[in-house]
């Protein structure tokens, strides 16, 4: 990967020059830390829970260690990897409606100010109810179970993706604003060349938010549909486990929930990086 | 009366006909200050003017009503031109470059033909050859952050030349630069001015700079904007380097000094 900064003088027909940074393993050697120290102390931990369970003689149905959790994970696989995928892809699903429905109300809203005052303070309302207290309208509303988990988790995932996206919007440069004036070009071409664009890297940090948040709302909405419903994903295990008592395959469930997580929020920083990476402020490295 | 008026106008040739025509141009915004007052001003085919004046005297306001950016409160501009049929007439340089950060430095300067609909692979023929004017073939590829600030000056240039205008107009474009990069540019700006036959407008607070580039100092004093002198400068061009160590350049200093010092002191004796 090259760090494009451009080493020029003031001067006439000089070519650029670009700096390349020294990579190992094929990430730049700057990259490592970041990767390797969270990755120490995470260790670490584990190492110091398993220490305490073991000395302490902790029994398992009341805290079990790492080793026994990922021993558990690596038995009940086949189960957990079944309601792992029921989970996440409820969860990708809720951030892809979020992602046209925020985008797209955004760009509305973008149109007229009258619009946007008259509708942003319901999206707030729908923002500030919990989902746990409207998740049992909705899956008693919906026949659908899956269908009833989505619109849960889309409730969660949208909203910081609509702040953000009509932030960005409304945060076009104003001198271009007057250039795209000045050359007459259309509310199409100036939404399409400049606003998108300038909205870029707002949508991109909601993006972030809401990944994270499709899967609490998946995973909160499971809880409240609980074991009545057809659903068995990572929340209907835990549920399950608790109830059986099998407390390591609990902490397996949630151990994964995390995990998944981490994921979605590492690669939609990976996007945000690639898309943003020539240009913005926030990928900009400084020599000072 | 209209119809003689007309064929007056068709007889005069388009070098004497001004390009740019303010009469009683006045401005006042939403809360209440006046920012201009009674400007008339005419500006001839392929002059080169500044206007000159402290802060608050409206020079600014005055270029975005001539650009169309904004309507005046009383008065009217004209551009017998006809800039109605051309949304190209005339281009803007603002005192920051303007550049979209997302876009290469061609991408930035072909942006008003994408917006005119031009095919892109003329747009890109000719925004490269607006990149070599400004001298920055090597760097079409380059992102605004990778550019120093002269360079993306010279970017948002070669932009506002790209569409061949009429006019350009220039807010105090060289203000944010250092004094050897803003010589460098004076130097370029004229040169290609000379080398092409549009009209300059360019808005300025340095009475040095305004010597250096125009043939026409308009002094404006502040509260209200209004112009108060109208200053030639005669001294021929290509001026380079030694016109900056000359004794008319000194000369010419001195009375454009003068100028803007009556217009602090108007503004002094108002205030």
């Amino acid at each position: 990967m090259t760090t494009p900064l451009a080493q020029v003088a003031e001067q006439d027909g000089t070519a650029p020059v670009f700096l390349r940074e020294k990579t190992i393993l094929g990430l730049p050697a700057s990259a490592w830390p970041k990767i390797l120290m969270p990755l120490a102390v995470g260790l670490l931990s584990l190492g110091a829970w398993e220490m305490v369970v073991r000395i302490n003689q902790i029994p398992p149905y009341i805290l079990p260690g790492p080793i026994l959790i990922a021993t558990t994970m690596w038995l009940d696989w086949g189960t957990l990897s079944g309601s792992l995928w029921i989970t996440l892809s409820i969860s990708l699903a809720a951030l892809a409606v979020a992602v046209v429905a925020g985008v797209a109300l955004a760009i509305l809203f973008a149109q007229s100010k009258w619009v946007e005052l008259s509708f942003f303070p319901y999206a707030v309302i729908l923002q500030v109810t919990p989902v746990v207290a409207i998740a049992p309208l909705i899956i008693i509303w919906v026949d659908n179970v899956q269908l009833s988990l989505l619109i849960c988790a889309w409730i969660v995932a949208f909203f910081p993706i609509l702040s953000n996206t009509t932030l960005g919007l409304n945060s076009a440069d104003h001198n271009l604003l007057n250039l795209f004036q000045l050359y007459r070009a259309s509310r199409f071409q100036t939404l399409l060349y400049l606003r998108l664009p300038a909205a870029t890297p707002y949508f991109l940090a909601g993006l972030k938010i809401s990944g994270g948040l499709s899967l609490i709302g998946a995973v909160v909405a499971e809880f409240v549909a609980g074991t009545g419903g057809s659903a068995s994903g990572l929340a209907y295990r835990i549920l399950e486990s608790g109830y059986q008592l099998r407390i390591p395959r609990m902490f397996a469930a949630l151990f994964m929930i995390s995990i998944s997580g981490i994921v979605i929020f590492l690669c939609l920083s990976f996007l945000s990086h690639l898309v943003l990476r020539r240009w913005h402020e926030s990928a900009l490295k400084r020599e000072n | 009366m209209t119809a003689f008026a007309n064929a007056a106008k068709l007889q005069e040739r388009p070098a004497t006909r001004p390009v740019v025509s303010c009469r009683g141009v006045a401005k006042v915004f939403s809360n209440g200050t006046l920012a201009l007052q009674n400007v008339d001003l005419d500006i001839k085919h392929h002059q080169f003017v500044s206007l000159l004046g402290p802060s608050g005297c409206g020079k600014s306001t005055l270029l975005r009503l001539i650009a169309g950016l904004g309507e005046p409160s009383a008065g009217e501009i004209d551009w017998p031109a006809d800039r109605e049929g051309d949304a190209h007439a005339l281009s803007f340089v603002f005192q920051e470059p303007t550049l979209m950060p997302w876009a290469t430095a061609i991408k930035n300067v072909m942006l008003p033909l994408k917006i005119a609909r031009m095919s892109a692979d003329e747009a890109r023929g000719r925004a490269a050859d607006a990149l070599r004017l400004v001298g920055l073939s090597a760097f079409e590829n380059s992102y605004p952050r990778e550019l120093s600030g002269g360079m993306k000056m010279r970017v948002s240039i070669a932009r506002a030349l790209v569409t061949r205008p009429q006019v350009l107009l220039m807010d105090e474009p060289f203000a944010a630069l250092d004094e050897i990069t803003r010589f460098k540019l004076n130097n370029d700006l004229l040169r290609l001015w000379q080398d092409s036959n549009f009209t300059v407008v360019f808005v300025t607070h340095s009475v040095f700079e305004s010597v250096f580039l125009s043939e026409r100092i308009v002094v404006m004093a502040a509260r209200p904007g209004r112009i108060i002198e109208d200053i030639e400068v005669a001294a021929p061009y290509p001026r380079d380097n030694d016109y900056r160590t000359s004794p008319l350049y000194n000369e010419h200093c001195r009375s454009a000094s003068a100028a803007l010092e009556s217009a602090m002191a108007h503004h002094a004796h108002h205030g």
